[in-house]
């Protein structure tokens, strides 16, 4: 099955819980939907989820909860079906 | 007398405090977080400190790190900016209480003027006027109607465990208010569980009008209004001082309530006292107070010739207050265009960048006051305010004529920003005649036809 990586599309805070009393949107090894939230990234005080983009499984989270990324950095990897 | 100042902010406002605190010889120190180790304000500043990692909740919003850093670098004052601690009434305690001073009003002042409850008690002891509403919940419909038609029509019901502008009905007149009301009550209790309402005067075209004002703890002045009825999702965009709404007599009451309401608390410092203006009707209605220096504070300098930073600092390093009212006076007219990293043609989603090319317009009554550089490579943990632009001249029209020329003149290449949203806004009749309400920029936005994509392609 093709790798694919899910990238940061701009710099930010990534977040992989909704808010800090809420479980995580997925855990690795999860199924998911092109449109299934895997996290948030927030931007100047504005949050933007961040969406799988296609059907798999989300493999692993390459960067931690509440992480700085860069625009185009891998969040996580997902495996395609 | 204050020597060594802490200021614990970033952008364009620590940078703002770093030179009134160079101009009445104070030393500053720059407490910034490490993603703004090389800004414009810690390398103005005589010393810089870092307080800790990027995210505001580990920094600006960290007390320990920020009074760790003020015993290090052993300042005596403590200046918050806006926004972040500014207005948190237990760090102004917690600052007192190390041995500082805290460049603004006492921690029990913030926390009376700080809830929005007790400010509202505050103001109608204080004899000035609120937004008319029943005292608390209604229920039984009678006693309802009879409260309705004392406030008077249209007014809204709103759910007293609502927010945010969710449950909230507008009643045109008496004849549907009872099935209105028994409505709102269902509404109120299948969405919040909790089926108390509460009555409130609806204005229809209401301005937002903010009085600046000055107070040394035993008497108080006021700087004029500022009008700022130019807001997108309540977040203010452009502003003009005065306003151009108010006559005479009614800036008159409406600066004098300020004052009363500002000595009625012993206020200390600088203040804002924010209203809305109800120009269907005249009326005009306190609304809330922000105990701080505020974001749009350069026109009133610029009207007033009052450098309100440095007053700021003066106060607080223990002088009286220098003015009388009569003192103060107002000269021509001034406007501020806020200059966010924000793409307005992508429903203003923020925009961080790197500054690849800048060039500030200047020339007679232009102030840029910005932390922007070119080079300069934009955090992405922050407000998107990266630039205020101001502009004086001796009246309105001159002023709003100046302030395209200064847009045209500015230079500002590496991401998008609402620059040009103020161009295309100086250009509008209803801008050009006044004639905005809080309303007026969301509902242009949305009927404005999109703009042509090969104009905005070489940005």
């Amino acid at each position: 099955m093709p790798q694919q990586p899910i990238q940061a599309p701009f710099p930010g805070v990534f977040y992989r819980r909704p808010a800090p009393d809420q479980p995580p949107f997925v855990e690795p090894g999860q199924r998911v939907e092109a449109d299934t939230v895997i996290g948030l990234i927030e931007v100047m005080k504005q949050f933007c989820e961040l969406r799988a983009e296609a059907t798999g499984t989300l493999i692993t989270f390459e960067v931690e909860d509440e992480t700085v990324v860069e625009a185009g950095q891998a969040i996580a990897t997902l495996e395609g079906e | 007398m204050i020597r060594r100042l802490l200021i614990v902010n970033r952008g364009e406002i620590a940078l703002r405090i770093v030179r009134a605190a160079r101009e009445l010889g104070i030393r500053s120190i720059v407490a910034h977080s490490e993603a703004d180790a090389d800004s414009l304000a810690a390398r103005q500043a005589d010393a810089a400190i870092c307080i800790g990692p990027p995210q505001a909740a580990k920094s600006y919003l960290n007390p320990e790190a920020i009074l760790h850093a003020a015993r290090t670098c052993e300042a005596d004052a403590l200046h918050p900016g806006y926004g972040f601690l500014s207005e948190n009434a237990a760090f102004a305690r917690a600052v007192a209480d190390a041995g500082l001073v805290f460049v603004g009003p006492d921690a029990a002042i913030i926390e009376r003027m700080g809830d929005k409850a007790m400010a509202r008690q505050t103001a109608i002891d204080a004899g000035v006027p609120v937004v008319p509403g029943s005292p608390g919940a209604v229920s039984d419909p009678a006693r309802a109607l009879a409260l309705a038609e004392d406030i008077g029509f249209p007014l809204l019901i709103k759910a007293a465990a609502g927010g945010g502008g969710r449950g909230i009905r507008v009643v045109e007149n008496a004849g549907t208010f009872d099935a209105q009301l028994r409505a709102a009550q269902a509404e109120a209790r299948a969405a919040f569980g909790d089926d108390r309402v509460y009555l409130e005067r609806f204005i229809a075209r209401a301005r937002h009008i903010e009085v600046q004002v000055l107070g040394d703890g035993r008497r108080a002045v006021h700087l004029f209004e500022r009008e700022c009825s130019l807001q997108r999702r309540r977040q203010k965009i452009f502003e003009e001082c005065p306003s151009p709404a108010l006559d005479e007599p009614t800036r008159e009451a409406l600066c004098h309530s300020a004052v009363a309401l500002t000595e009625h608390v012993g206020y200390f410092g600088a203040g804002t006292l924010e209203y809305l203006f109800d120009e269907t009707s005249g009326e005009f209605f306190f609304i809330e107070m922000n105990t701080r220096i505020q974001v749009e504070h350069p026109i009133t300098e610029a009207v007033t010739g009052i450098d309100l930073v440095r007053e700021m600092l003066r106060l607080a390093g223990g002088e009286p207050l220098r003015f009388t009212q009569s003192d103060i006076q107002r000269r021509g007219w001034a406007v501020e265009m806020r200059i966010n990293a924000e793409d307005p043609e992508r429903d203003f989603f923020p925009s961080p960048g790197v500054v690849q090319r800048l060039a500030w317009p200047s020339g007679p009554g232009v102030r840029v006051d910005s932390g922007l550089y070119e080079g300069y490579r934009m955090p992405p943990f922050y407000d998107s305010l990266v630039a205020k632009l101001i502009v004086w001249d001796d009246s309105r029209d001159a002023a709003l004529a100046r302030a395209a020329r200064a847009l045209d003149e500015l230079v500002l290449e590496g991401f998008a920003t609402t620059a040009g949203l103020h161009r295309r806004l100086l250009d509008t009749p209803q801008l050009r005649s006044a004639e905005v309400d809080t309303g007026f920029l969301e509902r242009w936005l949305s009927s404005r036809p999109a703009t042509t994509p090969a104009k905005e392609a070489v940005r």
